[in-house]
C-alpha cells in the first residue's frame, strides 16, 4: 500500500514541478474560469443587479468548464512529449498512476477555487463566509466526483483523434449528478434564509457518487489504458 | 436466438399492426382523457430504453474484464437500439406531458436523468464513430459510467416528489388497460430482440470481414 502511494506522490510531485516551472495550465485555466463569470455575468444581470439564487450555479458552470480545459491540458503535455507511454512501461500500479494524476488535478483546481470563490461571492454578493466548513467540503467532494471521471476519460481520450471536442461531451452526461448536487447544496447554502439540513443532503449524496466514481474509475483505467 | 429473429420481427410487425385497434377498445382514462394512450407507447419504450443500457453496461464490463471480444458487438447494437428506444421515450413523454401537465417538459428528476441516459448513448456511438482505432475499449469504460445511471432513473420517481407517475402504477391498471399495455409490451420487446440480434450479428460479421482483409494485407 506505501508504494502505491509512493508512486502516486512521485507523479504529483513530477507534475507539480512541471507546473511550477511553466504555470501554464495554473493561468490559463484561471483566467479561463474568470472569464466564464464574466460571459455569465453578461447574460444574466439586468439593470446592475444579479437575480438572486445565480451565485451557485456560476460557480460550479466555471469551475466544470475550467476543469475541462486543465484535463485536457495536463493530458496534452503528457502527448506532445510522448511522456504517457514512458509512464504506462513504468514497472508501476496502474491505478497508482491514476491517483497521482488525479491528486495533481485536484490540487490545481483548488488552486483555481481559492480565487474564484471569492470572486463569485463579490461579484454576486454570495455569503461565502457563512458556513465555510460546509461550503468547503461541498467543493472538495464535487470537485473530486467531477476529476475522477475526468482524469480518466482524458486519460483515455488521449490516443484519439478528435480528443479536445470529444472530452467534454462524454464527461458533462455522466458528471451531471454530480453537477446537481454541488449546485443544489451550494444554492442552499448561499440562499438568504441557508438550508443546513438540505447542504448536508446533498453532500452525502455527492460522497456518494465520488464513491462510485472512484472506485469505477480506479478499476476501469488498467483496461482501459492497455493498448 | 438468430433463428428467432424472423419469427419474431414478423409477429412483432403484426402485433404493432394490430395495436391501434386494441388501443381504441381500451377505455378512457377518467381524468386525461384521449391523451393516456400515448402511455401503450411511451411505457414498453422506455422499459427498453433502461434494459438496453443494462445490456450495453453488461457486454461492456464482459468485453473490457473478461477480453470476450464478441461482447462488444453486442454493446453496440444495445446501445444503438437504446438510442432508438430513447428517442421514443422523449418524443412520446413530452407528447403525453403537454396535455397532463400543460407543459412539454418540466426538469424533474426522471425526466432530466433520461435526457441524459439519452445524451450518453449519443456519446458513446459518437466516441465509437470519431475515437478511430481502439475507441470500443474506451466506448466500453464509457459504458459502464453510463449504466450507473440506470437506477438512478428507476429509483428517481419514488423517491423524490415528481410530477411523472410513480412504478407502482403499472401492476394496480385495470384490466382492460393492462391487456393492451402488455399487447403493446410483448411487441416492443420482440422488436428489441429481433433487431438487438441482427445487428449484432452484422456487426461481428463486418468483424470477421475485417479481420479477413488485414489478413490477406498481411500475407
Amino acid at each position: 500500500m506505501s508504494e502505491f502511494f509512493r508512486v502516486a506522490w512521485h507523479i504529483v510531485r513530477k507534475d507539480m514541478t512541471v507546473e511550477i516551472r511553466s504555470r501554464e495550465i495554473l493561468f490559463t485555466t484561471l483566467l479561463f474560469a474568470v472569464s466564464v463569470v464574466l460571459v455569465f455575468s453578461f447574460a444574466i444581470v439586468r439593470e446592475g443587479r444579479a437575480p438572486d439564487d445565480v451565485a451557485a450555479g456560476i460557480l460550479w458552470v466555471a469551475i466544470s468548464f475550467a476543469g475541462t480545459l486543465a484535463m485536457g491540458r495536463t493530458f496534452e503535455r503528457e502527448r506532445y512529449n510522448d511522456t504517457l507511454r514512458a509512464l504506462m512501461l513504468a514497472p508501476a500500479d496502474r491505478p497508482a498512476v491514476y491517483t497521482g494524476k488525479l491528486l495533481g488535478l485536484l490540487l490545481l483546481l483548488g488552486l483555481v477555487e481559492i480565487v474564484l470563490v471569492p470572486l463569485v461571492g463579490l461579484l454576486f454578493s454570495a455569503p461565502i463566509f457563512a458556513y465555510p466548513i460546509m461550503l468547503i467540503t461541498l467543493l472538495a467532494t464535487g470537485t473530486i466526483g467531477f476529476a475522477a471521471v475526468g482524469t480518466l476519460f482524458a486519460a483515455m481520450l488521449v490516443r484519439v483523434r478528435s480528443r479536445d471536442t470529444l472530452l467534454p461531451v462524454l464527461l458533462y452526461p455522466i458528471t451531471i449528478p454530480v453537477m446537481i448536487a454541488g449546485v443544489r447544496g451550494t444554492a442552499a447554502l448561499f440562499q438568504a434564509t441557508p438550508d443546513e439540513p438540505m447542504a448536508r443532503f446533498w453532500i452525502g449524496l455527492l460522497i456518494f457518487w465520488d464513491a462510485i466514481f472512484l472506485t469505477l474509475a480506479l478499476w476501469t483505467f488498467e483496461p482501459v489504458m492497455t493498448e | 436466438m438468430r433463428k428467432l429473429t424472423t419469427p419474431f420481427i414478423g409477429l412483432s410487425a403484426g402485433m404493432l399492426l394490430v395495436a391501434p385497434w386494441i388501443i381504441n377498445a381500451a377505455p378512457y382514462e377518467s381524468t386525461m382523457g384521449l391523451v393516456q394512450k400515448v402511455f401503450y407507447f411511451h411505457f414498453p419504450s422506455a422499459i427498453l430504453f433502461l434494459v438496453a443500457s443494462l445490456i450495453c453496461g453488461v457486454h461492456s464490463f464482459r468485453f473490457l474484464f473478461m477480453k470476450r471480444q464478441s461482447a462488444d458487438a453486442w454493446a453496440l447494437s444495445a446501445a444503438e437500439l437504446g438510442l432508438l428506444f430513447g428517442a421514443l421515450t422523449l418524443v412520446t413523454g413530452p407528447l403525453w406531458a403537454r396535455k397532463a401537465w400543460g407543459v412539454w417538459w418540466v426538469w424533474d428528476p426522471r425526466l432530466t436523468s433520461s435526457l441524459l441516459l439519452f445524451l450518453i448513448f449519443a456519446s458513446y456511438l459518437m466516441l465509437r464513430k470519431y475515437g478511430g482505432p481502439g475507441s470500443e475499449r474506451l466506448a466500453a469504460g464509457m459504458a459502464l459510467f453510463g449504466m450507473l445511471n440506470v437506477p438512478f432513473i428507476y429509483v428517481s420517481v419514488n423517491v423524490w416528489r415528481t410530477l411523472h407517475p410513480q412504478t407502482s402504477v403499472v401492476p394496480t391498471l385495470p384490466t382492460d388497460m393492462g391487456i393492451p399495455l402488455w399487447f403493446c409490451f410483448a411487441a416492443f420487446t420482440m422488436l428489441f430482440l429481433a433487431l438487438l440480434t441482427l445487428r449484432a450479428t452484422l456487426e461481428l460479421q463486418r468483424a470477421r470481414v475485417e479481420a479477413l482483409y488485414l489478413a490477406e494485407d498481411e500475407a
